[in-house]
Order: structure tokens, then C-alpha cells, then sequence
């Protein structure tokens, strides 16, 4: 099946990609097109297998802190930063839509 | 050999880490390093010296350089994932497995380059270049594949080293480091050891620590081991494999380091031979390799039998499937606000977060970024991705019926070919190769079970071809002990690197065959 307009606008969005010329749809086409073949396995009645370890108990710690106060560490790497505050640009304005 | 000349005091930790680093600079042209940490390395060098002259060296490891793939965390010490995104990015912390190798006093001498964010199988999509094998300037190949070119003509010759890890195996394979980390989600460790004539060894899911690795895939990614015989192999295993209370996708159980017997016995041993993995496009020499080595199995007693894994061919389409998802969930962390790069944009912190995606990841993130988006959506997730995991869940039962039969090791090719040339590579694109080339490598990853590529002979080209061993989970000892008792057997040749040779023509005498164990 294609891939519509209002499917790759709401992917655009999701994936935040830019992936809007006929290149990236293809891509998408023959990624879709390839998965495809999934569907040739019988899998009635099979569990879907989130992780190989799923026989074991996840290993859980005691809740005691053990790290931290690595603030300044951490604002190195960041570009637009207020004293101890990450600077993002206005929020909540939807993307431009995708015009074809 | 290395260690014990360590310790004799027949060479210093600085010496050796001097010659490697004048090593890395005499194969720059292999573009196998993305960063060479020169002043760190001789410093730690140093400080190893100090322990060996007080007698007090930490471990086997003491002194001996290695390199790790650059999708590992090193404090203070670029990692970029070969992206974009990351250029520039200095971690603040080291990955567990890089403080382990720390800790016994290794001496790292720089972070090797990758396919970014290790997607791929020919270590060619990363901006630093793609890595050139180092077999290309080997005498092997030269005398197989142009005996009467001209120079020009060699360059563009020249093959690709697999992937993701290619830089790590050109490294081991070059004789820059003694061992090198790399990643293993779909064969990246195993690929490009194959290709490079090196052991590469995919531990089992859970036994050695993900914590500071950038993750790929969760359910599948592990640090791999990359050396040049399956002792050394071993050793490493032993000083990274265990609990890590910071990862918790590793087991607890103890694990005890072990040490492979001097003559190996596989006679009591039942090796399959998992006839799916005849794919098509499986080079004639390859499969004749193969068979050989069966019948060399037989030959020592062994039990060979040939058995079944129905859904193998599937796993490339469910790999697809699950890596693209789980690919659209950990890109996501890269919106540059916090690390890594962030574009001038500034209307909207949406519209900052596409541009400085789009500006920091290449065609290939950013496809299976939008894939897998695409396998998430809600009108989707039933038809792809639970099914993908339904397939999964098929894939990992053949294997355990297969082991439970009471076969104890597979034997298989790890490639379907020697190297390509790095002009017919590029002919087609990321994801079509990636499916080509882990057709043989990726059933291992998605059940978890640990996986050692050994080199068994060089092709007609005079490149080398590696072949695979899969054993039963957390079972490291018993298949390394087998690849240990192949690697004997078949007395895989040495490269003969001719330009390097001509530099460096005392430091490849002491160090041709040298193993540190």
C-alpha cells in the first residue's frame, strides 16, 4: 500500500526527520515493501519475545543514592545554557505542514 | 607474549606505546581512528611503567594498548559516533567496559571509526571516511588481484574492512593495538573480523555491561571483543564480563574468568551444521571452506550432523522491523538542547529539534528513523512490530530446540563473500547491504547467543574469510575452546604489510604474530 500525505505529514511530525522528498518516500516504500515479508510466518498462538532475558529476574537495587551533583559536568556539552538551565526556543508552534 | 615481555622488562609499557602511536600515524591512510588520544595513552603508559618497575603490575592487561570503537563513552575524550551529531561531544563519563580495561591499567590509544551510530555493514557511512582494510596493502592481495597496475589503479582497489566495527579490526588487524572494543547488534563485531582476518567474539546478551555504549538497539546490542587469536579473546572476556549494577539488562549471576586448555579436545562434541545457512549468493569458496572444515571436526571424533533453523531467512526482515523501532525510540534523545549539536534555528523548539536532526544525521539515520516511526504507528504496531517480536520469539526457539537436541556448537561462514572493493560497495545503498551482507551473523543477536568469528583462510583474491561458531547462552567457555581448537588447526597466515613494512620494519618483526596472553 502507499504511503499517503497525511501518513508521512504525521510521521514527519512524530519523527521530527527531514525526510520530505521523493528520496525519502521511496526509502520508506521499499523499507514498508521488505517488512512485508513478516507476514509469510505463521505466528498464531506465538508470545511476542520482548527481550532474550525474559526467563530471568530483573535485578533491582537498593533505593540509595549513589551519584550525582554532576551539574557542571553536564552543562559543558550543552550550547544555549542559562546558569543552570537548558535554553529551548518557544514551544507548543506546530511544525510547517507538507505541502505536495 | 606481550604481557610476559612486559613483565621481563624486555620492552616498556612507553616504548610499545610509542611504536603503536607511530604505527597509527604510518597507517593513517587506513582512516581506522577517529580520535588518537597520543598524550593520554603515553601518560598511562607511563604510570604502567611506574607499576611494572615497583613490580606491581595490575593484571595482564597492564601496559597494553587497545582501542575502543567510538560509540563507547570516554571521559574526556571526544566520542562522535561518526555523526554529525555528535562532533565535538566530550563524554563525562567512561562506559564500564572502558573503565574495566582502565582498571587493569590498559593503556587506550584512541577511538576507532564506525558506521554512524554503527548502522551498516561496511564501516563507509560515517563523516569520518570510510576505513580501508588493511589486507589491501597486504602483499596477499596485492599479488592475487593486480600484479601489473599502476599505482593509480591500486587506489582505487582498495576493499573495505565490514562492519560497524571496521576501524576496530583494521586496528587489531594493523597491529596498532593488541585488542579492541567494538559493537555487535546485527554482526558489526563479527562482520568486519571476518573480513579483516581477526578473531571477533559477540558475547551472549547480558554478560558483559551496555552501560555508557550509545545504544542502537537495546534488546540486541553487545559490546563486542576484537583480537588476534581466540586466547587473547578469552582474557579480555575475563576482565569485562560480570554484573553491572548500572546496567540492568546484565545478569547477576557470578561469572569466573577462565582460561582455555593448552590442546583442546572437541572429540566428545557435537557440532551442527545448520543447513538455512547455505543462503543464496554464498561464494563457492566460502562454502567449500565450510565443508572442510566440517569434515575436520569429523576427522578429531567429533560428532557432525546436519540441522535445521526454519526461520533464519526471516530474521534479516525482523531485525529490519525491531532495529527501525527501537532506532526511532534512542535517536530520540537527540534533539540538541542538552549535548551534541544544535542548529541556529530558533523559531520553535520543534523546528529546531527537525533542523538540527536533519543537519547532525545522515540519509541512513534518518531512514530508519522514519521507518521505524512508521512500524510504531498505532495502525501498524499489531501488523509489524509484535509481529517482528513474534518472529523473534520463533527465530530464538529454533535455536534452544536445536541446542536441546544436543548439538553444543554451530558451525557456519560468518560472510557470503571475502571483502568487496569499496567501488562496487558503494553501488548500493546502506540498507540493502546490511541485508545482504548480516544475513549469517544476525539470527545470533536477535536470540542472544554468544557468537565467535575465527579466520580460516585466505580467498582466491587473498583476502581473508572467516568462519562463524554460535554456542548455547553464557556457554563462552566451551565455544571458545572449540574456536581455540579450529584456530590450531588451520594456522591462518599472517598479513604481510608491505608499505607498513618499510617504516616500521622492527616493529612488525617483534609484534607479527605477538599476542599479549
Amino acid at each position: 500500500q502507499a504511503v499517503t500525505v497525511e501518513v508521512l505529514d504525521h510521521l514527519e511530525r512524530l519523527a521530527l526527520v527531514d525526510f520530505r522528498d521523493s528520496e525519502g518516500v521511496e526509502r520508506l516504500q521499499k523499507a514498508i515493501q521488505f517488512a512485508d515479508q513478516l507476514h509469510e510466518v505463521n505466528t498464531d498462538g506465538v508470545e511476542p519475545m520482548d527481550s532474550v532475558l525474559e526467563d530471568r529476574c530483573l535485578y533491582l537495587r537498593g533505593d540509595d543514592v549513589t551519584e550525582g551533583n554532576c551539574t557542571k559536568e553536564l552543562m559543558k556539552n550543552a550550547r544555549e545554557k542559562v546558569e543552570e538551565y537548558f535554553v529551548a526556543p518557544p514551544g507548543n508552534i506546530p511544525l510547517p505542514k507538507l505541502e505536495e | 607474549q606481550v604481557s610476559a615481555a612486559l613483565r621481563e622488562g624486555q620492552i616498556t609499557p612507553t616504548e610499545l606505546c610509542q611504536r603503536c602511536l607511530s604505527l597509527i600515524k604510518s597507517t593513517k591512510f587506513l582512516n581506522a581512528y577517529i580520535t588518537v588520544t597520543e598524550e593520554t595513552a603515553l601518560k598511562q603508559a607511563e604510570e604502567s611503567e611506574e607499576r611494572f618497575r615497583r613490580g606491581q603490575p595490575l593484571g595482564v592487561l597492564d601496559g597494553i594498548p587497545v582501542a575502543v570503537k567510538d560509540n563507547f563513552n570516554t571521559a574526556g575524550i571526544e566520542t562522535t559516533c561518526a555523526s554529525n551529531m555528535l562532533k565535538g561531544y566530550i563524554s563525562p563519563y567512561n562506559a564500564t567496559v572502558v573503565q574495566k580495561l582502565l582498571d587493569q591499567g590498559a593503556v587506550l590509544v584512541g577511538k576507532t571509526n564506525l558506521d554512524e551510530f554503527a548502522m551498516g555493514s561496511g564501516s563507509t557511512d560515517g563523516v569520518f571516511g570510510p576505513v580501508r582494510n588493511p589486507w589491501s596493502y597486504s602483499r596477499q592481495y596485492k599479488e592475487k588481484c593486480a600484479p601489473k597496475s599502476h599505482s593509480e589503479d591500486k587506489e582505487s582497489k582498495w576493499v573495505i574492512t565490514g562492519g560497524s566495527s571496521g576501524g576496530s579490526a583494521a586496528a587489531v588487524s594493523s597491529f596498532t593495538c593488541f585488542a579492541a572494543v567494538g559493537s555487535d547488534t546485527g554482526g558489526s563485531t563479527r562482520n568486519p573480523a571476518a573480513h579483516c582476518g581477526v578473531v571477533g567474539l559477540k558475547p551472549t546478551y547480558g554478560l558483559i555491561s551496555r552501560h555508557g555504549l550509545i545504544p542502537l538497539v537495546n534488546s540486541m546490542d553487545v559490546p563486542g571483543i576484537l583480537t588476534r587469536c581466540v586466547d587473547d579473546a578469552a582474557v579480555v572476556l575475563g576482565l569485562l564480563a560480570g554484573h553491572d549494577p548500572k546496567d540492568s539488562t546484565t545478569i547477576q549471576d557470578k561469572f569466573k574468568p577462565f582460561e582455555l586448555p593448552n590442546l583442546p579436545d572437541v572429540s566428545k562434541l557435537s557440532i551442527g551444521i545448520p543447513k538455512e545457512y547455505h543462503a543464496p549468493g554464498l561464494a563457492s569458496e566460502i562454502l567449500a571452506l565450510w565443508s572442510k572444515a566440517a569434515d575436520l571436526f569429523k576427522k578429531a571424533g567429533a560428532k557432525v550432523i546436519e540441522v535445521s533453523l526454519p526461520h533464519t531467512r526471516y530474521s534479516i526482515v525482523c531485525y529490519h522491523v525491531l532495529c527501525t523501532a527501537e532506532v526511532a525510540s534512542n535517536m530520540a534523545r537527540f534533539d540538541g538542547l542538552e549535548y551534541g549539536h544544535r542548529s541556529d534555528t530558533n523559531q520553535s523548539t520543534e523546528s529546531m529539534y527537525a533542523a538540527t536532526r536533519r543537519e547532525g544525521f545522515n540519509a541512513v539515520v534518518r531512514g530508519r528513523i522514519l521507518s521505524g516511526n512508521y512500524f510504531l504507528l498505532k495502525q501498524n504496531y499489531e501488523r509489524y512490530f509484535v509481529k517482528a517480536q513474534q518472529v523473534r520469539r520463533l527465530i530464538a526457539h529454533d535455536f534452544s530446540k536445536v541446542f536441546g537436541s544436543g548439538v553444543d556448537v554451530l558451525l557456519t561462514p560468518t560472510t557470503l563473500t571475502d571483502a568487496a572493493p569499496y567501488t562496487e560497495f558503494i553501488r548500493e545503498d546502506n540498507r540493502t547491504r546490511s541485508a545482504q551482507d548480516d544475513i549469517l551473523t544476525q539470527a545470533a543477536n536477535m536470540a542472544g547467543l554468544p557468537a565467535i568469528s575465527v579466520p580460516a583462510a585466505l580467498s582466491k583474491r587473498g583476502l581473508p574469510v572467516g568462519l562463524q561458531f554460535i554456542g548455547r547462552s553464557f556457554q563462552e567457555k566451551q565455544l571458545l575452546t572449540v574456536a581455540k581448537w579450529f584456530e590450531k588447526q588451520v594456522e591462518f597466515p599472517g598479513i604481510q604489510l608491505e608499505e607498513v613494512k618499510r617504516h616500521d620494519h622492527d616493529v612488525l618483526q617483534h609484534q607479527k604474530s605477538a599476542s599479549f596472553s
